[in-house]
C-alpha cells in the first residue's frame, strides 16, 4: 500500500500515513474552513488500511490548533483506528499537546472517552 | 432607536488598545489575513502564550462562523456595506482580550440564534464539555463544514459567557453583535 504524505500549510496539518511501518501520523495546524475535502483521503486510506494493517500500529497527533470543523474528521479517523483495534490489532494512540497547554489536552481527553482505544497523553517540553 | 453602525464600530475601536479592526467583505482570504495579523501581533505585545493559544483558537471560530454564516445582503440594502458583510475587531484591555464580531442577520433567524447562545451560557463548564461531545459524535458536519460546535467551543475555551446583542435596523434584518472575553491568567 503506497504511503500518504502531505505538506503541511498555515491552515492544514503535515500528513505522514506509512502503512509498511504502521505509521500514522498528523502534526501542526487543522484550521481549514471546510475540513471534508482535506480529510476524505485520509479517512479513505485508513479504510483500506484496515483490510490489512500492520501487527503494531502507532499513531501520533501532534496539533498545534484545531477548529470544530476538523474535531469531526479527526474523530473520523480515530473511528477507524478503532474499527482496527477491535480487530484484535495492536494499536497506540499518542495525543501530544505542547507544555501548559490544557485545553489541547482537554481535546485528547474528549476523544479518549469516546473512542475505546487507549491514548497516551504526552506533554511536549522546550 | 434604529442601530447606528458607526456610532457601533467608533465605540469598539476606541475601548482598549486596538489589535485588529476590520469591517467589510467577509472573504476566506481575509480570514487568513486577519488570523496571520493578530499572531503576529500578540506575539509582538508579549502576550501569555496559553491566553495567545485561546484567542487564535476564538478568533479562528469566530471567523469562520461569520464566513460560513453571514447572509447575503440585498440589493437595495444599503450602499454602505459590501455584500457579505461583517465586523471583527480584536482589543487588548487591562485585564483580557476582547473579540468582538458583527454581522446583520435575517430576523427569522434571529430567535434560534439567541435561544442557542442562552442555553450556552446557561451550562456549566462541564455541560459544555459534554454537550460539545455529543453533538460531537452524533451531529454530522454541514455541506459548508460546519458543524454547530462554533459557539460551544468559543465558549468552552474563554471560559466566559457569550455577550451579545441584537440591534434593529431594518425590517428584515437586525444586526448582531457577539463579544468573546479572554481572561488574563
Amino acid at each position: 500500500m503506497e504511503p500518504l504524505i502531505i505538506e503541511g500549510t498555515a491552515k492544514t496539518p503535515t500528513v505522514n500515513f506509512n502503512a509498511s511501518e504502521g505509521l500514522i501520523e498528523i502534526k501542526g495546524r487543522s484550521i481549514p474552513e471546510n475540513s471534508i475535502e482535506f480529510y476524505k483521503p485520509l479517512v479513505d486510506w485508513l479504510e483500506e488500511y484496515s483490510k490489512s494493517p500492520a501487527p503494531h500500529t502507532t499513531v501520533n497527533i501532534q496539533l498545534e490548533y484545531f477548529n470544530t470543523s476538523s474535531s469531526k474528521c479527526i474523530l473520523d479517523v480515530f473511528k477507524k483506528l478503532e474499527a482496527i483495534y477491535k480487530n484484535k490489532n495492536d494499536v497506540k494512540i499518542n495525543w501530544y499537546y505542547e507544555e501548559d497547554d490544557e485545553d489541547m489536552l482537554e481535546a485528547g481527553e474528549d476523544y479518549e472517552s469516546i473512542i475505546r482505544v487507549p491514548f497516551n497523553m504526552i506533554e511536549i517540553v522546550d | 432607536m434604529l442601530f447606528n453602525f458607526d456610532e457601533y464600530y467608533n465605540k469598539l475601536t476606541e475601548d482598549g488598545e486596538v489589535i485588529l479592526a476590520y469591517q467589510g467583505t467577509i472573504t476566506a482570504d481575509g480570514i487568513n489575513g486577519a488570523l496571520e495579523a493578530v499572531e503576529a501581533k500578540l506575539d509582538g505585545i508579549g502576550i501569555d502564550p496559553k491566553v495567545k493559544k485561546k484567542v487564535y483558537n476564538v478568533l479562528v471560530e469566530g471567523l469562520q462562523n461569520l464566513y460560513h454564516h453571514v447572509d447575503e445582503l440585498p440589493q437595495d440594502f444599503d450602499p454602505k456595506f459590501a455584500h457579505k458583510f461583517g465586523v471583527v475587531v480584536v482589543r487588548k484591555k487591562e485585564d483580557s482580550i476582547k473579540i468582538t464580531l458583527g454581522n446583520f442577520i435575517n430576523v427569522k433567524k434571529t430567535a434560534y440564534l439567541k435561544d442557542k447562545i442562552d442555553k450556552i451560557n446557561s451550562l456549566s463548564e462541564d455541560e459544555l464539555k459534554d454537550m460539545y461531545k455529543f453533538i460531537l459524535n452524533h451531529q454530522k458536519l454541514s455541506t459548508k463544514g460546519g458543524g454547530g460546535l462554533g459557539l460551544l467551543d468559543m465558549a468552552r475555551k474563554s471560559g466566559n459567557k457569550l455577550e451579545y446583542s441584537f440591534y434593529e435596523y431594518k425590517t428584515e434584518f437586525n444586526f448582531f453583535s457577539l463579544e468573546i472575553t479572554i481572561n488574563y491568567v
